[in-house]
C-alpha cells in the first residue's frame, strides 16, 4: 500500500480532511479536478458563442434538422404505414394524379413516383448528417495528424505531405468523385471516406500544418523538449491539443462540403444510396419536373431548402466557433 | 581534451565547456547554398563549478541564449565540446565526466534529470491548455517518476517552495489565469522539480516588472543555495549578474571577451567593451554627468566575420596590430581574471 506525503492537496472547494490512503481515491479525485475544469472552460466557451446571434440561429437550425432525423424512424413505427409512407417503396394510392400537391395526408405532396415527400425528407436528413460528420472526422483526424507531423518534422516528410496536399487541391475533386462513382459503386460511406480522405491530405492539412508551424516555434515546446519529452509526446500532448480548436472549426466547414458534393451526385444520378436530397431533385428531373417553373415546388424546394439550411448551419455555425476558438475576431467592448 | 581556456581544469567542476561553436547558416533559398554563417558561438571555454553560478552578460545578438541552448542539448554545437561531471549519486549516473555529443536515447533521459532550463518569456512557456500542476509535473510524468498521488505531493511541496501558496489553490489553474511573476515562479518550480544540479537560466527576470524580479532573483539565490543547483545566469543586465553571479562572463559577437570574478570584473575591468558596458551602468544621481562610453559605432552583423578581433571595429583602442591578428587568446592578466585583448 502506497502512503500519501503528508502534504497531500485538497482541492478548491474540499475541507482539508486526511486523505484516504489509496491510490484509487487520488486518481479520481484529480480526474474530477479536471473535469470541472472542462466544464468551466466549456462554460466560458458557450457564453462567447451564445453572444453571436449567427452562431445562435445555426445551433437552433442544426438542432431543428438533428430532430427531424430522429423523428422520422418513430412516425414510421407509429403514425405511417410502410406501404404509404415508405421514402422508396412506398406509393400514395389515395391520390389519383401523381405527383400530388400538398394535402393533410401527405403535408408535402407526393412526388412523381407516388412517394411522400416528407418521409423522403425526413429519412434523408439521418444520412445526410451521418455522411456530413463521418466525413468531418475522417478529415480532421487525419489533417491534424498530418499537419501537426509535416510541421514538427519538417525537411522530407513536411515536403512529401505538402506537395500531396498540392496535388490534391489541383485535382476537381467533383470531377474525381464522377469518375470513381462511375468505376465503382459508391454509398454513403464510401463518399464519407473519400471526401475525408481528399479533405484531411488536402487543404485542411495545409491550414493546420500552418499553424503548427506557428506553436512549433514557442518556448513551451522547448520547455517540453528541457523536460525530456520524446517526440512523440511533444506532438500528442503539446501540438495536437493547441491545434484542436481549428481543427474543430474546419470540421464544420468539412461537413457543409460533404453533403453539397452528395447533393451533386445524387443528382448526377452517381451514388448508389436509396434516398437522398440530391435524389429527390434527381428524380424531379428525370420526370421532367425541373424545369416547370414553380408549379410542382413541393418536388424541388423541401430538399433544395434543407441543402442550403444545413449547410450554411454549419457553415456559419463554424464561424461563431471561430470567434470562441480565435479571441482576436472577437468585438472588443469598452 | 585539452585545455586553452580559462585556467586549470578544477577538479570538481561540473560543466566544462572547451570551444564550443555553433554557426548558423544564411540562405537566401531553398536547395541553394548558404549565402554565410552567423557566426552565435565562437570558441567559447569555460568552466562551472557545483553550486556555482556564473553570469553571462553581453548585448542582444551576441551569443549568450544559444551558449545557454547549447548546455541544455536543445541545438548541437558545430565544434567544440561539452563535458558534464554530475554528482556521482544522479540518476542513471555514470561516475565521470560525460561528452554531452555522446548523449543520446536512453542516456539523454538522465541528462535531463540533471540539466534544466528557465526560459526568458513566462508567457509563452507554458502550453496554455495545460494546468499548473501538468506543466509542473511534465518532467516527473515523462521520466516516470513516481504515481500520480506522488507527482501531486512533489508539486505541491516545489509549489511551496517557490512561494506559490496555498498551493493546492495553483494546482489547477491555467497559466493565463496566472501573473507574470507567478508564472515565471511555476516556470523554475518546473525546473528544478526533478532535482537538476545545473540550470541555464535564460533572462528569467528581463520579462517582469521591476516589483516582481528582486522576488524572482532572491529566490533563486535562495534555492541555489539551499539547493546546491550551479546557475548559468544569461542576462543583459550587469545589476542583475552582480546580485545573481559568482563569477561574470562578457560576450561580445559570440567570443567571451572576459571572465572573472563577480567584484573583480566590476571593480577592475579589462576589456574595453567591459569598461563600455559598465560605463552605461545607469547611476542614481540626478547631477552625475555621464562621461560618454568609449565606444565608438554600432553592433555589426556576426555573418562570417573578418578573422581579427570581434570588437576591433568599435574599439577605441585598436592597433594595427590588431587589424592584422586574429582574434586575441584568452589570457589570465590577473589571478582567476581573463580576458581576450592584445592591448592590456
Amino acid at each position: 500500500m502506497i502512503t500519501p506525503p503528508p502534504n497531500y492537496p485538497t482541492f478548491p472547494g474540499e475541507s482539508p480532511e486526511p486523505p484516504p490512503p489509496e491510490l484509487g481515491r487520488g486518481r479520481f479525485r484529480l480526474a474530477l479536478a479536471r473535469l470541472r475544469l472542462a466544464l468551466r472552460s466549456f462554460k466560458n466557451g458557450w457564453a462567447i458563442f451564445l453572444e453571436s446571434r449567427i452562431g445562435l440561429l445555426s445551433l437552433a437550425t442544426i438542432v431543428i434538422f438533428a430532430l427531424m432525423a430522429i423523428s422520422h424512424p418513430i412516425l414510421m413505427a407509429t403514425v405511417w404505414d410502410a406501404g404509404t409512407y415508405d421514402p422508396v417503396t412506398g406509393y400514395a394510392f389515395d391520390q389519383i394524379e401523381q405527383p400530388a400537391p400538398p394535402s393533410w395526408r401527405h403535408p408535402l405532396g407526393t412526388d412523381p413516383l407516388g412517394r411522400d415527400v416528407l418521409s423522403q425528407l425526413l429519412s434523408s436528413t439521418r444520412s445526410e448528417f451521418i455522411l456530413g460528420l463521418t466525413a468531418a472526422l475522417v478529415t480532421v483526424s487525419i489533417a491534424t495528424t498530418v499537419g501537426a507531423v509535416a510541421a514538427y518534422y519538417g525537411g522530407l516528410v513536411d515536403a512529401f505531405f505538402m506537395r500531396l496536399a498540392d496535388l490534391i487541391i489541383a485535382l476537381p475533386a467533383i470531377s474525381l468523385l464522377i469518375v470513381l462513382s462511375a468505376l465503382f459503386r459508391l454509398n454513403f460511406f464510401h463518399l464519407a471516406l473519400i471526401i475525408g480522405v481528399l479533405g484531411g491530405f488536402g487543404g485542411t492539412a495545409i491550414i493546420l500544418k500552418s499553424q503548427a508551424l506557428s506553436i512549433k516555434v514557442k518556448p513551451y515546446i522547448e520547455a517540453a523538449r528541457v523536460a525530456g519529452g520524446s517526440q512523440f509526446h511533444i506532438i500528442l500532448v503539446h501540438i495536437i491539443p493547441n491545434l484542436l480548436p481549428l481543427s474543430l472549426l474546419y470540421m464544420m466547414f468539412t461537413v457543409t462540403g460533404a453533403i453539397f458534393a452528395e447533393a451533386i451526385l445524387s443528382f448526377l444520378g452517381l451514388l448508389d444510396v436509396r434516398m437522398s436530397w440530391g435524389i429527390m431533385i434527381h428524380t424531379a428531373n428525370t420526370g421532367g419536373y425541373l424545369l416547370g417553373g414553380t408549379r410542382y415546388w413541393w418536388l424541388i424546394l423541401p430538399a433544395g431548402a434543407s441543402i442550403t439550411l444545413l449547410c450554411s448551419a454549419f457553415y456559419l455555425g463554424g464561424r461563431a466557433l471561430d470567434e470562441v476558438v480565435n479571441p482576436r475576431l472577437r468585438r472588443q467592448y469598452d | 581534451m585539452e585545455n586553452s581556456g580559462q585556467g586549470p581544469a578544477r577538479r570538481d567542476y561540473l560543466v566544462a565547456v572547451e570551444g564550443l561553436t555553433k554557426h548558423f547558416p544564411v540562405t537566401r533559398s531553398l536547395f541553394r547554398k548558404p549565402a554565410g554563417f552567423v557566426h552565435a558561438v565562437d570558441d567559447v571555454s569555460f568552466q562551472l563549478e557545483r553550486g556555482e553560478s556564473l553570469g553571462l552578460v553581453g548585448e542582444s545578438g551576441c551569443g549568450k541564449t544559444t551558449v545557454g541552448k547549447l548546455l541544455v542539448k536543445l541545438l548541437e554545437p558545430t565544434a567544440g565540446g561539452i563535458s558534464f561531471h554530475f554528482p556521482d549519486s544522479a540518476a542513471g549516473g555514470a561516475a565521470g565526466p560525460v561528452d554531452a555529443a555522446a548523449i543520446k536515447g536512453r542516456q539523454m533521459r538522465a541528462f535531463r534529470r540533471q540539466v534544466q532550463m528557465i526560459f526568458q518569456d513566462p508567457y509563452e512557456s507554458m502550453t496554455p491548455r495545460r494546468t499548473i500542476y501538468d506543466t509542473i509535473a511534465e518532467p516527473l510524468a515523462v521520466q516516470g517518476i513516481g504515481d500520480v498521488l506522488d507527482r501531486v505531493g512533489r508539486v505541491t511541496d516545489i509549489l511551496t517552495l517557490v512561494g506559490l501558496t496555498p498551493a493546492a489553490t495553483f494546482l489547477f489553474r491555467h497559466p493565463h489565469e496566472l501573473s507574470g511573476g507567478q508564472r515565471q515562479r511555476v516556470a523554475i518550480a518546473r525546473a528544478l522539480v526533478i532535482g537538476p544540479s545545473f540550470v541555464v537560466a535564460d533572462e528569467p527576470t528581463s520579462m517582469l516588472d521591476v516589483s516582481s524580479r528582486t522576488g524572482i532573483m532572491s529566490l533563486m539565490q535562495e534555492l541555489a543555495g539551499n539547493l546546491g543547483i550551479a546557475y548559468l545566469y544569461v542576462t543583459h543586465d550587469l545589476a542583475v549578474a552582480r546580485y545573481m553571479c559568482h563569477r561574470i562572463a562578457v560576450m561580445y559577437l559570440g567570443k567571451i571577451v572576459e571572465l572573472a570574478e563577480t567584484e573583480e570584473l566590476l571593480g577592475n575591468p579589462l576589456h574595453p567593451y567591459t569598461r563600455a558596458l559598465l560605463s552605461a551602468v545607469p547611476v542614481a544621481d540626478p547631477d552625475y554627468r555621464r562621461e560618454p562610453p568609449d565606444i565608438r559605432g554600432d553592433v555589426t552583423a556576426p555573418v562570417d566575420p573578418p578573422p581579427r578581433c570581434r570588437f576591433y571595429d568599435r574599439c577605441p583602442r585598436a592597433t594595427t596590430f590588431c587589424r592584422d591578428n586574429p582574434h586575441p587568446p584568452t589570457e589570465e592578466k590577473a589571478p582567476g581574471h581573463w580576458v581576450a585583448c592584445y592591448e592590456v
